[in-house]
């Protein structure tokens, strides 16, 4: 059966999904923010992570935004394949969402129209929209607004078979290392690990939306998981890269098959403002 | 240790804070980011006067989200520093006494800081809604067109920041970090 589905539900979503995901974190980035409180030795640590609480806290009571890097908003569509729209373009329906969410909700305009010439597109549009056709006739939607401290911190490894998974270990302690201070620990560590050069980069993306109470479904990924989420921690960097025993909240590693001659490893880095919506339409 | 202080601020008073010190800043503050300093750049290129007055004041690497009404600013917190670190040394050799960002300072910049005696502070970055609040006044003084990254001028209580990189040449950022290592 074909569902008909109005592109003005894309937008009237979207909008709300922009300024619901920089004004609250979901549920398990407060946990585990919680529990980092406990864990941090350091005194200084402790102090910024109260911080961020409590400035979690006045953002949903003000309205104010968590950071004030609203970020970049990426939008995965995942489109069961027996929808059909209606009503107009998908695209311009997904970023009038957009520009209505940045507008309306007061958020911060960071989107300038050509790399290069920089001028301010003064809406936050484009989004960076990624489509994907799946069984069904549901359309799961995620907001991901991606800030640039941390966007800029990231980096990709096109590594070699020989290299392997000791290899993979120092690509990922390399990028934190040099994340450092500017990536606002503590971070979120998302990873892609395998397919090709852009394969991998948007595994990593979408690694960092997975709940970072969940590691991955495979057992030796999940023991990557834990391991490296344990040596990064030992690097020291600490809340706001000012010493201390916890650099990061959660890694998240996600996998795909690749080609004989390669190992292609990215590994997107984001601050405790890992914000996302996810809503199913 | 635990400090009041206001800004602008002397250099007797910057020479005096340590790396690690926990600062409470109230006054004056000015903001500018990217496209602000490159602007300001230009001008002193063109033997032109800088829109602010840099000397004995600190700026703030920090572009807003926009007001709602009936509040001063929206959300304010620090962006990285080291993407003003091109235009850091010329503005501390006239007279800046310091910064507020975020991350770490290239070696030039950090001479500056030591051979004028003035400070970097860090603010918690991603702590934006609750700096706001420390903010009582905005207004955007130059470059307007730059939305965000306008200069504005900050009227600021209690603002929360930490000594990174002191005037004798200590930088939190590695002293810190050593501390917390645990080699594998």
């Amino acid at each position: 059966m074909i569902r008909t589905v109005d592109v003005k539900e894309l937008t009237a979503n979207i909008k709300e999904m922009c300024i619901e995901a920089v004004h609250f974190l979901t549920p398990d980035m407060k946990e585990v923010l919680e529990m980092a409180v406990k864990k941090e030795e350091s005194p200084l640590g402790r102090q910024i992570l109260c911080q961020l609480e409590e400035n979690l806290e006045i953002a949903g009571n003000e309205m104010i935004p968590i950071c004030q890097d609203t970020g970049m908003a990426v939008v995965f569509l995942e489109v069961g394949q027996d929808v059909h729209f209606e009503g107009g373009n998908v695209e311009e329906a997904v970023n009038e969402g957009v520009r209505q969410g940045y507008v309306e909700g007061f958020l911060r305009k960071s989107v300038v129209n050509d790399p290069l010439i920089r001028e301010n597109t003064k809406d936050n549009t484009p989004a960076v929209l990624y489509y994907e056709i799946v069984p069904g006739d549901q359309i799961k939607i995620t907001v991901a607004p991606k800030g640039f401290g941390s966007e800029n911190m990231s980096k990709i490894f096109m590594l070699k078979p020989a290299d392997g998974i000791e290899g993979v270990k120092k690509a990922i302690l390399t990028a934190v290392s040099e994340a450092g201070p500017n990536a606002c620990p503590p971070m979120v560590v998302g990873v892609g690990i395998g397919g090709t050069f852009e394969k991998c980069a948007l595994m990593a993306k979408k690694a960092l939306t997975r709940n970072v109470n969940q590691h991955s479904k495979i057992p030796h990924i999940k023991k990557l998981e834990e391991e490296m989420l344990e040596k990064i921690n030992h690097l020291g960097i600490g809340p706001g890269g000012l010493g201390g025993s916890v650099t990061a909240l959660a890694v998240n590693i996600d996998t795909y098959p690749t080609h004989i001659a390669g190992l292609p490893v990215a590994v997107n880095i984001c601050c405790h403002v890992n914000r996302h919506s996810v809503r199913i339409i | 240790m635990e400090r009041h202080i206001t800004v602008p601020m002397s250099r007797e008073e910057a020479k005096n804070l340590k790396a690690g010190d926990y600062v409470y800043l109230s006054g004056i503050l000015y903001t500018a980011r990217d496209a602000a300093h490159k602007r300001m750049e230009e001008a002193l290129e063109r033997g032109e006067k800088l829109p602010i007055s840099v000397k004995d004041h600190v700026i703030y690497y920090m572009g807003p989200s926009p007001a709602r009404q009936g509040r001063p600013i929206g959300s304010a917190g620090p962006t990285t520093a080291s993407r003003m670190d091109k235009y850091t040394p010329r503005l501390l050799d006239m007279g800046m006494i310091g910064m507020i960002g975020k991350g770490k300072r290239s070696k030039e910049v950090l001479d500056a800081v030591v051979r004028n005696g003035a400070v970097y502070f860090a603010a918690v970055g991603g702590a934006g809604a609750l700096l706001s609040q420390r903010i009582k006044k905005a207004v955007v003084i130059a470059y307007e067109d730059l939305g965000t990254e306008a200069i504005r001028k900050l009227e600021v209580e209690n603002f929360p920041v930490i000594v990174v990189a002191d005037a004798q040449g200590n930088n939190l950022y590695d002293t810190a970090v050593k501390q917390y290592r645990r080699e594998e």
